[in-house]
């Protein structure tokens, strides 16, 4: 027990922040792509639609060092985007907290798209064709009808996509390394004292994994289940 | 007040073929499902868009192909009630009526407070649509059309989601709420007893194009169309044979028809509404027919009774074994004839009629 307390006195408590701001910022942006992408591909022909459902789905079915791999192509200073984005702007994203969030987002973002497009899709046509003969326009009808009606839907995606990037592992050991107090996330820092046999450490890590997760869910819960215990399944 | 459609649009098989124009301000469309009603009301509101033709509404070329104008929904200012309502889910009543509105914050507000009172909706305005009774969601869905202030409004199958004891009260309150409504107003249904009640004018549809047109009432006496008989409710038909102006003889009823009126001269088949018989004990006169009896069916407010006429044998000489339509070959096969309640207590008085006789001036002359 003292043994414990000692260790968390001198914890770094790093990898949590880090953890969870990879996880928050990625959500928001699959949060917003997902739905983007949802939108598209609902309107678009079937013809299209599996063509680009496919590319979209992939980085959630390849392993994530497949993933990472072809981030590291295409964000290394010796790749043309990378080079390009160096250059002009700065940015560095293998081995920095940027790398972490792209990581994170592309690996998350397939389960936010997914759950948004199959809420989209079970909305009924004529909600879009009153709102329309209503004058408002496809943009307003977007975000004021489709999006609250796939309420739910889009929680839960938002729910898993956030449990996905705070967990990410493979990709981000590729692309962003494993740099304390930078990109060092809990899950790299679990890998990390395994290896050194540190079992307390990892399980500390561990049992604070588990509760952040139970949180998330109880919260997302809470939200979804007070706004959407009205409205009508059909 | 007016409108004029003429389009066409290829569905499949399908052909969708609409000529009509109106200037009434309560316009019908009848038809059985299934027909194009459906469509040619999306049409007007641009949520279909026709292969060819025209659709001015109030002078206003709503879409024209030849002049590529295709105007979108949100600028035609046409208010759709759709046949489950579309009322938004997630939105309360009031953020519903309030939807389509573009005005000022307080212009809005007292917009939907009008809204609420006229359909009153008065303390529904926090509930969400699934909150609400089937009666309700419908003075919602209108409230919101209402408050967009269309040139007009779309009824598509207005009752169809309700239970039958609801109707009758909702559609008086449809036509009341719809009363100081001055903009022309189309409902599509197929059911005779809503747009006979509804409709100042009527347009009938059989498979995709109009079939009969008219004022209500007038087009009810007289349906000129076998289609529209058949959808005013007319129940039996039967093709003739025209010998002079006065007198046919009705194939399939097998019988000499005479009548005070001239036949046209392009008549093709009689109808005859199940509920003109004339039940006659005794001696046989003019226009009067023997049957056996094959079948009846008691209802809560009439009975039935489902005859084959004499002397019309199947196969013989002049009984018609055209392969038509089903429903042709059902209308010829027997006889209805519809005896409303209070009537009934004299025929159990009086046992089966020997004959049943027809009114000539209740024989429709269709083509």
């Amino acid at each position: 027990m003292e043994e414990i307390m000692q260790i968390l006195e001198e914890l770094d408590w790093s990898p949590l922040f880090i953890s969870l701001k990879t996880g928050v910022v990625a959500t928001v942006i699959s949060f917003f792509l997902g739905i983007f992408a949802a939108r598209k591909v609902v309107k678009t022909t079937p013809g299209k639609k599996a063509v680009i459902d496919g590319i979209l789905t992939l980085p959630m079915v390849l392993p994530p060092t497949v993933a990472g791999f072809f981030l590291l192509l295409l964000f290394s200073r010796r790749r043309p985007l990378g080079e390009f984005l160096f250059d002009e702007f700065g940015f560095k994203v293998v081995q920095t907290w940027l790398g972490c969030v792209i990581a994170a987002t592309v690996i998350a973002f397939p389960l936010m798209y997914r759950n948004a497009r199959a809420a989209m899709e079970q909305i009924d046509v004529n909600l879009v064709y009153a709102g329309r003969t209503l004058g408002m326009s496809d943009t307003k009808i977007f975000w004021k009808i489709i999006v609250p009606t796939a309420g739910p839907g889009i929680a839960s995606g938002t729910i898993l996509t956030f449990a996905r990037a705070l967990g990410e592992y493979g990709a981000t050991s590729m692309l962003a390394g494993n740099i304390p107090g930078k990109t060092g996330t809990i899950s790299q820092k679990i890998a990390m004292v395994i290896q050194d046999g540190d079992y307390l450490t990892a399980g500390i890590w561990v049992a604070v994994v588990m509760v952040i997760a139970f949180l998330v869910i109880f919260l997302m819960n809470l939200i979804s289940g007070k706004k959407m215990k009205n409205i009508g399944r059909w | 007040m007016s409108i004029n459609v003429k389009i066409k649009k290829r569905l499949g098989s399908f052909l969708l073929d609409m000529d009509f124009q109106s200037e009434s301000r309560r316009i019908g469309i009848l038809g059985a499902s299934g027909c194009g009603k459906s469509m040619t009301l999306k049409s007007i509101a641009g949520i279909e868009k026709p292969d060819k033709g025209t659709i001015i509404v109030e002078g206003r070329t709503l879409f024209d192909q030849n002049q590529k104008i295709n105007l979108k929904p949100q600028k035609r200012n046409v208010g759709y009630l759709f046949q489950n309502y579309a009322l938004f889910p997630a939105m309360t009543v009031e953020k519903n009526i309030a939807a389509g509105l573009k005005g000022s914050r307080q212009d809005n507000e007292n917009r939907v407070r009008e809204m609420i009172r006229k359909f009153r909706l008065e303390g529904l305005e926090k509930r969400l649509p699934g909150q609400l009774s089937g009666g309700q969601q419908q003075r919602v869905a209108l409230a919101r059309i209402m408050a967009y202030e269309p040139d007009v409004i779309l009824l598509d199958e207005p009752f169809s989601a309700l239970d039958m004891f609801l109707k009758d009260q909702l559609q008086q309150e449809l036509i009341e709420m719809l009363d100081d409504y001055k903009g022309t107003v189309i409902m599509v249904s197929h059911n005779r007893d809503e747009v006979y009640r509804f409709s100042e004018d009527l347009i009938v549809i059989d498979q995709g194009k109009v079939s009969a047109s008219g004022e209500t009432k007038e087009l009810f006496q007289n349906p000129v169309s076998r289609a529209a008989a058949r959808l005013t409710g007319c129940k039996n038909f039967s093709r003739i044979n025209r010998t002079d102006n006065h007198t046919a003889q009705a194939l399939d009823w097998g019988i000499t028809l005479h009548t005070q009126r001239e036949i046209p001269e392009d008549t093709g088949w009689f109808g005859y509404r199940a509920h003109d018989f004339i039940p006659v004990w005794g001696e046989r006169g003019e226009n009067m027919i023997r049957f056996h009896l094959e079948g009846s069916a008691l209802l809560p407010f009439e009975q039935n009774y489902y005859l084959h006429p004499e002397g019309v044998e199947e196969g013989a000489e002049g009984y018609l074994k055209e392969p038509a339509a089903s429903s042709a070959h059902e209308e010829r096969d027997v006889l209805c004839w519809f005896v409303q309640r209070e009537k009934i207590e004299v025929l159990e008085e009086k046992g089966n009629p020997d004959f049943l006789m027809f009114q000539e001036s209740k024989i429709l002359f269709l083509k």
